[in-house]
């Protein structure tokens, strides 16, 4: 495990020690946040927000525009810049980030742009791997303009997946496509991630998309996290839905 | 109710007509033959086309043209090679630091705003009249375009690719050698083309100031002689050099920009 907070590094209490007999436990959770806040200028955005995830766990971060679930993922990702703050933010080293766009290098060829940060002279094979694994077998040598936002949008995947990362994090990737392309992302990712099982905060708009994802679905509300819902499947989604929505002030 | 879809006006400028980059010097150059020919241009004003040709037999028989168009693109090869190589350097240093920036950027815009040309009196009184004062003038004419648009390009790459690379913790080199060198690929190959014009445009003034070969030698010695046939020749030359060198630099843009669909494609 890692520990950082981007520029805010004096603010993080971590000892370097804990990489040593973090890996040895595996109850240890993949993520735990203490005590984090965020702001820009005077604006408070995250306000002494806890945050636990398990290993494997799949959670969803649902909240309203501005409430600072990006924030949050930065933070995690420890790519938070002009930000002032505090607090512990444990993450596994292992980590990727799945953008709104889909951020692929225009000039490099796609196969290029999934084996970016990998290393190693079995590179190119694992690559071909993860884009057959997302359905673009063939598309090797394309350039990423010459794809559909969807097809894009799975090539992302694919680069944060490569690397088989402990924790995934999410930021709204499938904001951007159409209803029917993203049911067929869900079920893509949700079998992806039941086979590499990594953590993952997906961030996202939608009740409906984080209910039938997650294992546990977030609100951030004030800077901090006002709901934490465990997705029961013995329940409909539809109960989850409604609850979640009136938690959320939206009437079902 | 038709299947057809509605005609829709394109909004690009259309299909690129076959050879049609020849099409307007052809045309000059049958309207500069036929006023020759029908004896409307003084040939003390304008030699005709076929005079050229022959003058050009002439020279090339006798060696004279090869031996200054050698000297000549030694010249404008050495100044570009100097001057690319000096302007890349540069904007890189400028571009991915902010003291680099902050302590070159100045001077080069100060640079920028003075014509190269307006320097030769300083360079002749350093440097002599020599072959070294001739590259560093072309070097100088060279140098600031192909850092303006390098440094422009590395500081358009967006940001959010910098981003990228950091999610993915890559190594500078790979960060260098992945994102920020083809993200400035485009303004250098435009810096490039401007360069090129700037080897040559340097070259004709450096070669009439002082100079005992090249081209540009050549044709001030025909205007002693009022040998308009060698001035033309030596027009020309410039002219196939200039389209010849810029030819050669949008072919390696079109290789190496395969994936930016721009309008004109
Ligand atoms: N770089 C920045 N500079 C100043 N303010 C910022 C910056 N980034 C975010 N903010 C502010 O922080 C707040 C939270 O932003 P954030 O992007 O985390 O919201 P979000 O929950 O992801 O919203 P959305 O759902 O619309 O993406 C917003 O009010 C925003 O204006
Ligand atoms: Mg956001």
């Amino acid at each position: 495990m890692a520990a950082h907070a981007g520029g805010l590094k004096a603010d993080a209490e971590d000892g370097p020690d804990m990489a040593a007999h973090a890996g040895g436990l595996m109850t240890d959770p993949a993520v735990r946040v203490e005590g984090l806040s965020r702001g820009f200028g005077a604006r408070t955005v995250l306000d002494d927000l806890d945050l636990t995830i398990g290993q494997g766990e799949f959670v969803a971060l649902l909240g309203r525009s501005g409430s600072g679930k990006s924030t949050l993922l930065r933070a995690l990702a420890g790519l938070d810049r002009d930000v002032t703050g505090s607090g512990a933010v444990r993450v596994p080293r292992s980590l990727s980030v799945v953008f709104q766009d889909a951020r692929l290098l225009p000039w490099q060829r796609v196969l290029t742009n999934v084996v970016l940060g990998l290393r190693g002279a079995d590179a190119a094979l694992r690559g071909r791997a993860a884009l057959a694994e997302v359905g673009l077998e063939g598309r090797e040598q394309a350039w990423p303009n010459e794809l559909s936002g969807g097809e894009q949008q799975r090539v992302a995947l694919a680069r944060s997946l490569v690397s088989e990362p402990q924790l995934l994090l999410a930021d709204e990737p499938f904001g951007a496509l159409d209803a029917l392309t993203r049911i067929r992302m869900h079920g893509l990712l949700r079998e992806l991630c039941a086979r590499h099982r990594p953590a993952v905060l997906l961030v996202t708009h939608d009740v409906d998309e984080a209910v039938t994802l997650a294992d546990r679905v977030l609100v951030l509300d004030d800077g901090r996290i006002a709901i934490d819902q465990r997705i029961d499947r013995g329940q409909s989604a539809t109960a989850h839905r409604e609850s979640l929505l009136a938690a959320l002030g939206v009437a079902a | 109710m038709s299947l057809l879809s509605p005609h829709r006006r394109r909004l690009g400028p259309g299909r690129p007509i076959p050879l049609g980059a020849a099409l307007g010097p052809v045309l000059l150059l049958a309207i500069w033959s036929v006023a020759s020919a029908l004896g409307w241009l003084d040939p003390r004003t304008l030699s005709a086309p076929w005079t050229v040709v022959t003058t050009t037999g002439d020279l090339i028989a006798d060696g004279r043209l090869q031996d200054n168009l050698a000297i000549s693109s030694q010249r404008a090869g050495l100044g570009l090679l100097f001057g690319v190589a000096i302007g890349t350097v540069l904007a890189l240093i400028s571009g991915l630091s902010r003291w680099g920036e902050a302590i070159l950027d100045g001077p080069i815009q100060i640079k920028r705003a003075i014509p190269s040309l307006a320097l030769i009196p300083l360079l002749i009184l350093w440097l002599g009249i020599g072959e070294g004062m001739k590259v560093t003038t072309i070097t100088l004419g060279v140098f600031v375009p192909v850092y303006i648009h390098t440094h422009n390009g590395l500081r358009g790459i967006d940001s959010r690719y910098v981003e990228l690379g950091e999610s993915l913790r890559l190594r500078t080199g790979t960060f260098l050698r992945r994102i920020v060198l083809p993200g400035a690929l485009p303004g250098f190959l435009l810096g490039l083309r401007f360069a090129v014009v700037n080897a040559w445009l340097a070259l004709v003034v450096v070669e009439q100031i002082n100079s005992t070969s090249g081209i540009g030698y050549m044709m001030e010695l025909a205007r002693e002689y009022g040998q308009t046939d060698i001035i033309v020749v030596g027009l020309v030359l410039y002219g196939v050099l200039g389209l010849l060198s810029d030819g050669a630099v949008r072919l390696v843009q079109r290789r190496a920009l395969t994936w930016r669909r721009t309008l004109a494609d």
